[in-house]
């Protein structure tokens, strides 16, 4: 048994993190629609942030770069998603449909 | 620090339920058919993980995690789902296909999680020696203002880009009244 409280361990956060990786990298390959997708790619951004959030706390001599860090991530992740909705919305002008299998022509 | 009895325990039992917030949400948002499920799922996990982050000493960026991801992003999804009205519920291709598809996703998904279970808990990672700054609000905002500064002003400058490109995006094929 390991000594440690269990919110001052630091694989738990690793493992948390893997398995959110690993889940937004199964949802993007399943998905069928665009938006789908861009869900699972925002759940892959919280792994990056959780993982350096997790060696910001245990790992790091100057524990404000990795929050920082994650705030630049949080921002350019908002600015993502309004650029992909904005276009997702476009897409859904031209061809009346989100779903990756129907999108299969260039200027349509 | 142990001043009321049993802290340690009620702490850890709130630690757990963060992290089976953040897991039961991740599922949730990858695994139903129906995409507004789905976004739920993704606020059920952003949650989750603004308790991880109170446990990782930073509850400022646990503020900024529902802030920007429970309040923009979710419902800003909300609104495209509103908008575009993706339904994946009827499946009109054949079952094979799917099936095996989603077969080759697990598989990769479950080596990738195995691969970084193994590197993460089994590996011995080391501590650093001496900490140079507390990690406080205070500490964040004035590395903001000195050593990130142009990084600072560089991210306020592509969320106006963003911004911009968003609307100019989203106004052509409009038709005019």
């Amino acid at each position: 048994m390991n000594p440690l409280p269990l919110p001052d361990r630091p694989d738990i956060y690793y493992i948390v993190a893997a398995f959110l990786l690993a889940i937004g990298i199964f949802g993007l390959l399943r998905r069928r629609t665009l938006i789908g997708m861009l869900i699972s790619g925002e759940l892959i951004f919280s792994a990056a942030s959780l993982n350096l959030m997790a060696f910001n706390r245990f790992r790091a001599p100057d524990p404000a770069v990795g929050q920082i860090f994650v705030l630049f991530i949080m921002g350019l992740a908002a600015a993502e998603i309004a650029i992909a909705l904005s276009i997702i919305i476009a897409v859904y002008r031209n061809y009346r449909s989100v779903k990756t299998r129907e999108l299969s022509e260039l200027n349509g | 620090m142990t001043s009321f009895p049993a802290s340690q325990t009620i702490l850890g039992a709130i630690f757990i339920v963060c992290v089976a917030t953040t897991v039961v949400g991740a599922l949730i948002a990858a695994l139903t058919a129906r995409i507004i499920r789905s976004v739920c799922g993704l606020a059920i996990c952003c949650i989750g993980l603004a308790g991880l982050y109170y446990f990782l000493h930073s509850p400022f960026l646990a503020l900024m995690e529902i802030l920007i991801y429970v309040g923009a992003v979710c419902v800003t999804i909300v609104f495209a789902v509103m908008l575009a009205e993706p339904e994946e519920a009827v499946r009109d291709e054949n079952r094979g296909t799917s099936y095996l598809w989603g077969g080759f996703a697990l598989v990769v998904s479950a080596a990738i999680f195995w691969g970084l279970w193994h590197l993460g808990a089994m590996q011995d990672w080391t501590s650093p020696v001496i900490r140079v700054s507390d990690g406080s609000v205070a500490a964040i905002g004035k590395s903001l203002l000195t050593t990130y500064s142009m990084a600072f002003e560089l991210i306020s400058l592509a969320l106006l880009v963003a911004i911009i490109g968003a609307l100019a995006v989203a106004r052509t094929g409009r038709t005019k009244p």
